[in-house]
């Protein structure tokens, strides 16, 4: 015995997300040789500053031919401010990000 | 409600083919003295009695210029069936699309419509009535400059002066809906997503599988749904809300609207997810930082002013629990909204570690009637009558039971005595906190006079301890950050003066760091504490907007 096609009809719905794909950027190579100047950002987590300062401590006393830059987020809440952003990629060939507690 | 044109309106224009794909538009009636439209569906004892009688009609003025349509709602093969079952010699045409009886507005079949050559109505009914359709023939008979014709009189004998008509099939529920989405589709701006069907998958899944739910099942958002949602506000659909963390994505109007709907809102609630939307998306309220800690931090919607009894917003017992369909799904649509428009997914932004169950819904209103002291949105600088969400990022609650105070002063110790230990008990001048208050608890306080900054005194003053006690030590490791001290009980050395170590340092930086509420049910004395996060501009502060309907 045939069974008759047991297809519903379709629901058409309105897409509830922002319908755009995320920008998708490729990673920058992985710089195995710290030169120029390297970026410290500490993002004001707690301790974050003692840790920026042993890394400086710890680079200078190894002579590395780097210029050291500190940054400081205002607050690891939020994203970092454009401004902020962009004077490190102004400023750094690499950086160092003290993240968490 | 009938809208069918009336005498001396303007008939909308059309154009319809008939069962042999002839097509007739409006223009063709400018060629006659009057033209009488017939509106019919098949199955309606009606239509079946008035045919024969716009039939005879025909036949006697068809010579005279009188031009006459039936328009069948029906589909070719039922059209085709009427025609023949009362042998029409006049034009068929069909509205199967029913895009004509909607725009001639009528509520019943048969519908007639007398129009002059110049697109005015002349004379239009309902149903079937004896009366009308002999002012209809003495009306088309002057306009086509002939006496009114005898012959329908002859066999009227046996027709009642009245009969109801049957419903228009734009009524049906399946083509009520068709309509609405036809007439609304321009309104609509975002893609169409066809949900393939199978035995296997419904539509269900299928939302489930593409990962925009929050765990529990969405009401599918299809046209007509979201079409409905948008007819609860003025504001256009495409007016951009917010944008919304972490991916800041802009949320229009419509895309709040169908994410209230998956979240199951009716469309009386959508004002309020737009004003939450919009609170929760300002920098002050900081949604991004709130998605993304590892803290137990999630939006708390609290709403006041009339609104609350317009939808239906639970504000007594049982509060913060499962039941009103208002409070359920306003804040899971505000979650929703956060997770499709924004992109905050647990596992990806959303790094909570252990999150709490706010985190599908957290939607409470203010009981303002069972409360001594001003609502929160007055406190705040609203007027009573204005309705607001306030936004608060905050944990679960947690229980403060003091069933022996008699004194305000008493059970405000009560209440200090809880809050010590919010976050953690050595941890001060770091977070926000909301204080529900039950409204046995606020008769306590109304009896002795007590304002909600007394509470909030006394909660200072409770909480209150020697910095010493709250820094990190070997007992403790954690405590309360130097940087929460003020900065004048710093040393240049940058640890606390010798003087401020003794000094007492309360919980909250400042008493508004308080916010008060009152909620839940009359019997009960216990309040909640919902603990916030970081407080001011390192963290979230609470934010109010207005509710605009």
């Amino acid at each position: 015995m045939l069974v008759s096609c047991c297809m519903r009809e379709s629901t058409v719905i309105l897409d509830p997300t922002s319908e755009q794909e995320p920008i998708r950027r490729p990673l920058a190579p992985r710089a195995t040789v710290l030169r120029g100047s390297v970026g410290l950002v500490d993002i004001s987590k707690s301790r974050g500053e003692i840790f920026c300062d042993e890394l400086q401590r710890l680079i200078v006393e190894r002579n590395y031919d780097i210029e050291i830059v500190r940054f400081r987020k205002p607050t690891f809440t939020k994203p970092a401010p454009p401004a902020l952003r962009n004077e490190i990629a102004a400023r750094c060939t690499a950086i160092i990000q003290a993240l968490a507690d | 409600m009938s809208e069918l044109p009336g005498q001396g309106a303007t008939a909308p224009p059309f154009t319809l083919p008939d069962t042999s794909n002839h097509r007739h538009t409006f223009k063709d009636l400018s060629e006659h003295p009057a033209t009488l439209l017939f509106f019919v569906k098949r199955d309606c004892a009606t239509c079946d009695l008035t045919a024969p009688v716009v039939e005879r009609l025909f036949a006697a003025l068809t010579s005279s210029g009188l031009n006459v349509l039936t328009i069948s709602q029906s589909n070719t093969a039922d059209t085709s069936d009427f025609a023949a079952a009362h042998k029409l010699s006049m034009p068929v045409v069909l509205d199967h699309d029913l895009e004509i009886s909607e725009a001639y507005g009528f509520d019943a079949v048969p519908a007639l419509v007398l129009i002059a050559a110049d697109r005015t109505v002349l004379k239009s009914f309902e149903g079937w009535s004896k009366h009308d359709f002999r002012e209809l023939v003495t009306i088309a008979a002057n306009r086509c400059d002939v006496a009114p014709p005898s012959t329908w009189e002859v066999h009227n004998e046996t027709l009642p002066e009245q009969r109801p008509g049957c419903a228009s099939r734009v009524h049906e529920p399946e083509q009520a809906q068709r309509l609405a989405v036809k007439r609304g589709e321009d309104r609509l701006a975002s893609r169409r997503v066809r949900l393939p069907s199978s035995l296997n998958e419904d539509e269900f899944e299928l939302l489930s599988n593409r990962g925009l739910t929050d765990g529990l099942p969405v009401v599918p958002p299809t046209e007509a749904r979201v079409l409905r949602m948008l007819d609860a506000t003025s504001r256009a659909a495409t007016e951009v809300v917010a944008r919304v963390p972490p991916n800041l994505q802009p949320a229009t109007v419509e895309k709040i609207a169908i994410n209230a709907v998956m979240a199951g809102c009716r469309p009386s609630y959508l004002p309020v997810v737009l004003a939450a939307v919009e609170a929760a998306c300002t920098d002050t309220f900081n949604l991004h930082g709130v998605l993304a800690t590892t803290y137990f931090a999630s939006p708390v919607i609290i709403v006041n002013g009339p609104i609350r009894h317009e939808i239906k917003i639970n504000s007594g017992r049982n509060v913060f629990g499962q039941g009103s369909r208002a409070n359920a799904t306003i804040g899971r649509a505000l979650q929703l909204v956060v997770r499709n428009l924004g992109g905050g997914r647990p596992g990806q932004v959303d790094m909570s570690t252990l999150g709490h169950p706010g985190k599908y819904t957290c939607c409470i209103g203010e009981y303002e009637e069972a409360s001594c002291w001003d609502p929160l949105h007055v406190e705040r600088g609203f007027a009573p009558t204005q309705s607001t969400v306030t936004l608060f990022a905050g944990e679960a609650p947690s229980a403060v039971r003091d069933q022996r105070s008699r004194s305000a002063r008493s059970l405000a110790t009560s209440l200090g005595l809880s809050l010590g230990a919010v976050s953690h008990a050595k941890l001060h001048g770091m977070s926000e906190v909301l204080l529900v208050v039950s409204p046995e608890h606020n008769r306590t306080f109304q009896r002795d006079g007590y304002t909600k900054n007394d509470v909030r005194t006394r909660i200072q003053e409770v909480t209150a301890r020697p910095v010493q006690e709250l820094l990190p030590d070997e007992v403790c490791e954690d405590g309360t950050p130097l940087r929460a001290l003020p900065a004048d009980w710093i040393g240049a050395d940058g640890q606390p003066k010798e003087d401020a170590l003794t000094r007492l340092f309360p919980k909250f930086l400042s008493p508004e760091n308080i916010v008060i509420v009152v909620a839940g049910g009359t019997a009960g004395k216990f309040s909640a504490v919902v603990g916030g996060w970081a407080a001011g501009g390192e963290g979230s502060t609470a934010v109010t907007k207005e509710i605009i309907q």
